[in-house]
């Protein structure tokens, strides 16, 4: 199972727990199984079909530029981080 | 002022034959010579000009705007108001995240609010600039004047006067029912602080304040917009995005982005602040109310500064805890950044850098973006992080000079690397920090005795270390083979810092044909697939990336060709160094030139095509090393010497890189000692012009002398990371311990201009 990090400000959906192992093949489904646990989780971070604007998402280290649609590995580390700019 | 130059250093990890080669600009030429096309010298059939009326004031409701006297103004074609925007969809996203559409176009035309003095309220297209802006005197605004708040610590406090009564703090995306300008709210985890700092013998916690800084490109803003009878939208611009631009014509005017196209035009800087739109769809409007003529707006260099994005002042405290033998085991950020008018500063960022150099097991670190009066804040180099570093790297010379320690010994013994864990979560993949910090001690400088003071001044070294991720994102690119055995390269990321070569080095290198023999271009939105900004410090990683994608498939074809040609099976054929030859009949081989003069009657042309969104993103580390005279007398502060130490993963071009290490050091050596918006307690900028907003020129300094370093990043097919940011991070940090090292004052104030050195002397 994946190991989800849950960001501190989110950790009230979550009974405090700061990391979960959760089973999905991608991120998407990811959300769905932490939504059926914890109720909310999916709006917090979810806008329709895709991840909201100001979100990002690291998979194994790697911010993914297809959100919701990356591929989670068994034993992969998921972090949900605010989106960056550059300059 | 003399001072010893050590020629700039390439620590390589592999040679290529094109990669790592330092050839003369494509677009050089024209430059010099002035025939190079920036959107100021653009002329069309019928041109009218545009000028922008703004605001006096930094808060005031508008109670009525009238146009009549204006309008009736003989030579005035055009007048245009937010009441010109069509009804449309609540939010605008243009590619820089989600954004309510009444904050999107209240940037680029106010409505019922000024929220600072040079927003921009209407336009007006007249038969000339004079025209223009006599026109603009005529129109009559009634305003409602309300107190200002200019600092993140005055928009948090609880009587503050509010700038949007629709504006709700967000807790990390959760919508709170506080009405507030703290626009956001969220906070980076790890470990146990308290724990962390029980087991510290030795902390240190400072608070530091840094104002508001612009990016200060030459070429101000520019656009030339025609909005055709037949709908057809056309924008000529000075951009680091004509998608973004399309994209946020688009969003504004409701006109689906396929009858717009934009032409971007040469740039002449933008550091991150030409990312952002301000008059282009204005431009548009007036272009259709005036009959369908093409308008153009130039700003002037006041406009620049008060009506365009700046980074933000910041105010921060950082307390960091260590043991005695250096070990840093605790660090905790507090950061509230000011994101101007409207929500999104780049404390974000600004967060997850601040002690990313670092391997520190607890960590806490909370980030505010807060709104306040004054204009918007837009990208600049690695935006953020150099206000975070600023309060970070000098709390660490700090705990260094408790603990007697070498200051970069400190950082090296704490250094991340590979496997280490951020304090926003995910690990580390293959870094260069420590080997940016190994660099940094070994080299001449950092061995050398102080720079002698040449004024009699007491002198001091600083050093600093800083990170940026750098981004990847979308790009296209083209290549299609000419019959001389050149080819065409099409790319859509507009060149800002010489990417048109770095870009055309990864095709060379490709096909095995000499840089010279490609011909880069970057085109327009009709001409080339979606291509992101040029930020990010993505364009020569990505864009690069997709010219290699391209080359590869040409070489593909070309393969294939040779075979048909041959009448051999493709797989027996392989094309290196520009010679295509059979693996099994020494006989049957032809330069790539001989091909393509061949093309036209073996099959026809031949055109590759690259389209990435790429993973694989290597962040890049950068240090300073710097010497400094300060004059305890007047306050006065003079740069002796200066070394930058950067890893770039590979650099395909070291000319370009050594220039953004060069550059990015020295707007940071004026982020450090002079610049800044100096404002009246009303919100005005009392420094808008060049003179007496203080940037450095070459007098001011010495040759900064640079090593690139090279930790090839494994996600990119030759290594490359990002190297347009990362080197503004530090040298602020690195110049503030200089400083404290020659005269023991702490600044914990930016700039470090005479009068903030003096007060911290005499305090």
């Amino acid at each position: 199972m994946a190991k989800v990090f849950i960001p501190s400000l989110m950790q009230e959906l979550t009974d405090g727990q700061t990391q979960l192992d959760i089973q999905g093949s991608t991120v998407r489904e990811i959300i769905k199984e932490l939504e059926q646990s914890y109720p909310g989780v999916k709006d917090r971070l979810m806008d329709g079909f895709k991840l909201k604007g100001n979100i990002n998402v690291a998979v194994d280290g790697e911010v993914s530029p297809i959100g919701v649609l990356a591929k989670v590995q068994e034993n992969s580390e998921v972090h949900f981080l605010p989106a960056l700019g550059g300059g | 002022m003399t001072t010893t130059y050590e020629p700039n250093k390439v620590l390589s990890n592999k040679e290529f034959k094109v990669v790592g080669t330092r050839p003369v600009r494509p677009d050089g030429a024209d430059k010099v010579t002035g025939r190079a096309q920036y959107g100021a010298d653009l002329q069309l059939t019928g041109l009218l000009y545009g000028k922008t009326l703004r605001s006096p004031h930094a808060h005031a409701n508008i109670k009525s705007i009238d146009f009549k006297k204006a309008l009736a103004l003989e030579g005035v074609k055009a007048v245009v108001s937010a009441k010109d925007f069509p009804e449309t969809k609540d939010t605008a996203n243009y590619g820089l995240g989600d954004s309510p559409m009444n904050y999107f176009r209240g940037n680029i035309l106010a409505d019922k609010k000024v929220l600072y003095k040079g927003q921009a309220i209407a336009a007006v297209a007249a038969s000339s600039v004079h025209v223009a802006e006599a026109a603009l005197s005529l129109i009559d605004v009634k305003y409602e004047v309300l107190d200002a708040v200019l600092t993140a610590p005055e928009g948090m406090a609880k009587d503050a006067p509010i700038l949007h009564d629709d504006l709700f703090t967000k807790e990390f995306e959760k919508q709170t029912k506080v009405n507030s300008n703290i626009a956001e709210h969220f906070q980076h985890k790890m470990g146990d602080i308290d724990e962390g700092f029980a087991g510290a013998d030795v902390i240190v916690e400072r608070t530091f304040d840094t104002a508001t800084v612009h990016q200060g490109y030459i070429e101000p803003h520019n656009v030339t917009a025609l909005w055709n009878d037949d709908d057809r939208i056309h924008v000529w611009t000075s951009t680091q995005g004509a998608f973004t631009v399309r994209a946020a014509v688009s969003e504004a005017l409701a006109v689906p982005v396929s009858k717009i196209k934009v032409t971007p035009m040469e740039i002449g800087g933008g550091f991150g602040g030409k990312i952002n739109v301000y008059e282009d769809p204005a431009a548009a409007l007036l272009s259709k109310k005036a009959g369908h003529k093409p308008v153009k707006m130039v700003m002037t260099r006041a406009e620049v500064f008060e009506g365009t994005g700046p980074t933000p002042g910041s105010h921060m405290t950082v307390k960091m805890g260590a043991t005695n033998e250096g070990k840093i085991v605790a660090a905790q950020a507090n950061l509230a950044m000011e994101a101007g008018a409207y929500p999104g500063s780049p404390v974000g960022a600004g967060a997850m850098c601040v002690f990313t150099a670092y391997d520190i097991a607890n960590v806490t670190i909370d980030g505010y973006d807060v709104v306040v009066n004054k204009p918007k804040t837009a990208a600049y180099r690695a935006p953020g992080a150099p206000n975070a570093a600023f309060a970070a790297e000098q709390v660490i010379d700090e705990i260094a000079e408790k603990l007697n320690i070498d200051p970069l010994e400190l950082r090296l013994q704490n250094a991340a690397k590979e496997g280490t864990r951020r304090a926003d979560g995910p690990i580390h993949p293959r870094i260069g920090c420590v080997e940016v910090l190994e660099a940094m001690k070994e080299h001449h400088h950092y061995q050398s005795p102080l720079t002698p003071a040449k004024n009699g001044g007491k002198v001091g070294r600083g050093v600093g270390i800083g990170f940026w991720f750098n981004i990847g994102m979308q790009s296209a690119c083209n290549i299609s083979v000419n019959n001389d055995g050149t080819v065409n390269l099409v790319e859509g990321s507009t060149d800002i810092g010489g990417s048109r070569a770095s870009i055309a080095m990864h095709a060379a290198e490709v096909l095995g044909i000499s840089y010279e023999d490609v011909k880069p271009q970057v085109a327009d939105t009709d001409s080339v697939g979606y291509t992101a900004i040029t930020g990010g410090s993505r364009t020569t990683f990505a864009t690069g990336w997709a010219a290699y994608e391209a080359a590869n498939d040409v070489k593909a074809q070309l393969i294939d060709r040779a075979a048909t040609i041959w009448g051999v099976d493709p797989d027996s054929v392989e094309m290196e160094e520009g010679v295509l030859r059979s693996k099994t009949d020494t006989e049957l081989n032809m330069s790539f030139k001989d091909l393509s003069a061949q093309l036209n009657d073996t099959g026809g042309p031949i055109v590759g095509r690259g389209a990435v969104d790429p993973s694989g993103i290597g962040g890049s580390f950068c240090g300073q090393i710097v010497d400094v005279e300060v004059d305890p007398e007047t306050g006065k502060t003079d740069i002796l010497r200066f070394t930058v130490v950067q890893d770039a993963g590979k650099a395909i071009h070291p000319s370009y890189v050594e220039g953004q290490m060069q550059g990015g050091s020295v707007q940071g050596i004026g982020w450090a000692l002079n610049e800044e918006y100096y404002y009246s307690e009303d919100g005005r900028m009392n420094n808008p012009t060049f003179l007496d907003y203080r940037m450095p020129t070459s007098l001011d300094l010495p040759m900064i002398d640079t090593v690139i370093v090279e930790v090839a990043n494994p996600g990119h097919p030759y290594g490359v990371r990002g190297v347009g940011e990362a080197n503004i991070v530090s040298p602020q940090a690195a110049v503030a311990n200089a400083i404290k090292s020659a005269v023991g004052a702490r600044m914990e104030k930016m700039p470090m201009n005479p009068a903030a050195i003096m007060e911290q002397l005499w305090s």
